[in-house]
């Protein structure tokens, strides 16, 4: 079971090139998980105990507003990370995520990784070699959504 | 009294002269674009995808307008027109029956025949799916010379897709991935939401062997040409359509001068390889 | 060449010359002296020209002088160059009526009368030639201009001296009219008057210079003339180094010297109104109350005005660094890009009349000599 996860988690671009001991590391911490379509990975303010690396399927990011049904801000598809405030205090998650097809994805179990980062900081260092472009990435994509190249319609 | 030699007469074609031309349908495609067909001449007005006319509104003034329909049939001669100004205003505003000024085509075309064989990503921002649906229609009509066909549409909000109906039903067709994503979605939307960039890395095509035409507003297009690049594309295979203001279209005002490229004649379509010093400086 | 080429006149000859061009059906045009400067205007005869006159020309200053000789051409150019009447400033390309159901498109076209412009200078002729190529040999030709073009007669005139902002040398140029004149004339020392060395450089030229009252050209008369010319080349008030500046300009778009010039430029545009290359138009449209008819015009522009690159809400070049940088780039630059020669002819003009003084001669040497900064990939 552990030798299939570290072969898919191989495979995964977001962790490709990594030691196989740190792989098997990972491995131990992950497991394959399934949402069905409108079914939430998390919820804002849940604390981030887990993320996922999307292998089949769309999951919106979304953000509640109070009286009305949340609006999404962006759209995870497969390849991507959902979930990157597992790394920053206080742990807890920013916006929903709720799958919009059926989902399947690998879990990775946060407190156990944030844990192996704080005690081998090389793991470490890996980690944020990986997620830091995705969060510039991101950050790069929102701002482009805020300047509202295409105009406005009347 | 001696003769001095007369002038070389004969009569020059004048390329500052529109042409009247009937207005024969308009269609409402949002709420500041309209769709507008136009007779054409009698054999026809023949075209490239990706090339424009300029419209003349009586007294008012003219405007670089795509040509947004099929090169396929030059007996339907279709603009798609955004109300921005004075002028593209008057000119969304036509009825059939109304009278137009047309001079054209002009302008550098999508590379089409010449993507032959290859794996052809479409990404369009707003309404730069106008000029990028002759290239389509092209593309459909001789599908069995292509690789995939991709095509990735962004738009500012589910209200603002341009050609919706159009695009569902090509994607419908099973020889084509279409994609749509907008900046900010509704309560209603259910579809993608992020810029049209981020499709690109989730479409499936081979890089080395693709060709790819963009156009949007000029940020979009930049970011997108950068991610195709990223993802292995040639920068000789990007290809852009610029835009600039234009009076006369013939490379004689001077205003659409970039750099040194005049997008009237050089232009609008160009690739990356030849745009990217340009684009990645200020006020140029 | 000839010795049916080559003639020398006198000033009745000139006086000839004017009036045989006139009978013939042309307007002549031609230098004169109006408020403080030299222009172009319709000329009657001789009289008209700016018989001992001379101009000093500095950066930002043009004075007129008088000289202490008769000669009629003792000076360089003034504000006005050809293309006022070739491309003029103003003209009306079309007229539109609605005649009931109906929509129709008129051409306007270009005024019968042919121009004959006496006294055009080597570096207009060079800067002629090139707006030849803007207009007449691309892709889309202007009928008007051609018509213009094809219809005119040229008498050219040979630099006898330099102005002070002169730099036809260093664009080869001029001094000498080369090519592109129906005749030309070099002023020299005559018999207590100046005498006119007079070359034909055309078939109607040949057959103007037949019916003018002349005599035979000889040696001594050729060696005044080459030397004049020579002297001129001598005395050059600027200089500009040519080698690589297109890659030099292209380069270097973010130069400091670009901040530092735009600190002066007012965006005022004169330096595009004079130059003689300078071709950028705008369309403008009306049309009467009614709504019955509607005319389109052109009129000169200038791409230091704030709005000549607006597009979706603002101007693509909208600080003065941004426009002074398109004009001396494309002037110096991509005008090889685009039409396989300078668009600069060293005529000094926009030295001259820049109300700040701004060189591009200056401005030119700055960019080649000066650090650039940081040097981009």
């Amino acid at each position: 079971m552990i030798e299939g996860m570290e072969r898919i988690i191989r495979e995964h671009r977001f962790f490709a090139g990594l030691d196989d001991e740190t792989l098997a590391f990972i491995a131990g911490c992950t497991r394959n998980v399934r949402f069905d379509a409108g079914q939430h990975l998390f919820r804002a303010g849940d604390p981030a105990n887990e993320f996922y690396l999307i292998r089949h399927g769309r999951v919106a990011l979304e953000l509640p507003v109070p009286g009305k049904d949340a609006i999404t801000f962006q759209t995870a598809g497969e390849g991507d990370v959902v979930g990157v405030s597992w790394l920053v205090p206080p742990h807890r998650w920013l916006h929903d995520a709720r799958a919009v097809d059926l989902v399947r994805a690998i879990g990775v179990d946060a407190k156990c990784l944030r844990r192996k980062c704080d005690d081998d900081h090389d793991v470490g260092y890996e980690m944020m070699q990986r997620f830091v472009p995705v969060l510039v990435d991101r950050l790069q994509a929102t701002r482009l959504q805020i300047l509202d190249v295409y105009g406005t319609s009347r | 009294m001696a003769h001095l030699a007369d002038p070389v007469a004969g009569v020059l074609p004048d390329p500052m002269l529109p042409a009247a031309r009937r207005v024969l349908r308009t269609r409402r495609e949002l709420a500041d674009v309209w769709t507008v067909e136009i007779e054409p001449e009698a054999d026809g007005h023949a075209f490239l995808p990706g090339q424009f006319n300029m419209l003349y509104a009586f007294g008012v003034g003219e405007a670089a307008i795509s040509i947004s329909g099929d090169p396929g049939e030059p007996n339907r001669l279709v603009h798609t027109i955004r109300s921005v100004g004075k002028v593209s205003e008057a000119l969304a505003r036509i009825r059939p029956g109304d009278l137009l000024g047309v001079r054209g085509p002009f302008g550098t075309g999508w590379p089409v025949a010449a993507a032959d064989g290859a794996d052809i990503v479409v990404v369009a921002g707003g309404l730069g799916l106008a000029p990028l649906r002759p290239a389509l229609y092209r593309l459909f009509a001789e599908r069995h010379r292509f690789g995939r066909v991709v095509l990735l549409c962004g738009a500012r909000s589910p209200k603002d897709i341009l050609f919706r109906r159009e695009i569902e039903r090509w994607r419908a067709r099973l020889d084509i991935d279409a994609a749509v994503t907008v900046d900010h979605a509704d309560h209603e939307w259910r579809g993608n939401v992020g810029v049209v960039t981020t499709l690109i890395g989730r479409a499936a095509f081979d890089p080395a062997n693709t060709v790819a035409f963009v156009c949007g507003p000029e940020v979009m297009m930049r970011f997108a040409a950068v991610e195709l690049e990223t993802r292995g594309v040639r920068p000789e295979a990007i290809h852009l359509s610029m835009e600039r203001n234009m009076k006369c279209a013939i490379g004689h005002c001077g205003h659409c001068q970039f750099g040194g490229d005049f997008v009237c004649k050089d232009g609008p379509v160009a690739t990356f390889a030849q745009l990217r010093r340009r684009l990645a400086l200020r006020e140029i | 060449m000839t010795s049916s080429d080559r003639a020398v006149l006198t000033r009745n000859g000139l006086e000839a010359l004017i009036a045989t061009l006139a009978a013939a059906g042309y307007r002549v045009c031609g230098p004169t002296v109006r408020d403080g400067a030299i222009v172009y205007d319709d000329i009657a005869g001789v009289a008209d020209l700016p018989a001992g006159w001379t101009d000093e020309q500095d950066a930002g200053s043009y004075r007129l002088k008088r000289r202490d000789d008769d000669a009629l051409f003792g000076y360089v150019v003034g504000p006005h160059s050809w293309k006022k009447y070739l491309h003029p400033p103003h003209r009306r390309l079309w007229r539109a009526e609605r005649r009931g159901d109906e929509l129709a498109f008129t051409a306007e076209e270009a005024p019968a009368a042919r121009f004959a412009f006496i006294g055009v200078r080597a570096c207009e002729l060079a800067a002629i030639a090139i707006q030849d190529k803007v207009f007449a040999d691309g892709a889309y030709a202007d009928p008007q201009y051609r018509s213009r073009r094809e219809g005119a007669f040229i008498v050219a005139v040979n630099c006898g001296e330099a102005g002070g902002t002169c730099f036809c040398v260093s664009m080869e140029t001029g001094p000498r009219a080369r090519s592109g004149f129906d005749l030309s004339l070099t002023e020299i020392a005559g018999d207590g008057a100046p005498a006119y060395l007079v070359e034909a450089g055309s078939d109607d030229g040949r057959d103007v210079l037949d019916m003018l009252p002349r005599r035979a050209a000889d040696a001594a008369d050729i060696a005044a003339a080459d030397a004049a010319i020579a002297r001129a080349a001598t005395e050059m008030g600027r200089k500009l180094d040519t080698d690589g500046i297109r890659d030099l300009l292209v380069e270097n778009p973010d130069h400091p010297r670009w901040d530092e010039v735009a600190a002066r430029c007012l965006t005022c545009g004169n330096c595009t109104m004079v130059c003689p290359t300078c071709f950028c138009t705008t369309t403008e449209d009306s049309s009467d109350l009614a709504g019955g008819s509607a005319e389109r015009s052109q009129r000169w522009d200038s791409c230091f005005t704030l709005d000549f690159s607006y597009i979706h809400g603002g101007s693509v070049r909208s600080s003065s660094k941004a426009r002074y940088r398109q004009w001396m780039t494309h002037k110096l630059a991509t005008w090889w890009d685009q039409f396989d020669t300078s668009g600069c002819v060293g005529c000094g003009r926009c030295i001259t009349w820049c109300p700040v003084g701004i060189d591009i001669t200056e401005e030119a040497r700055a960019i080649r000599s000066e650090p650039a900064g940081e040097t981009k990939p």
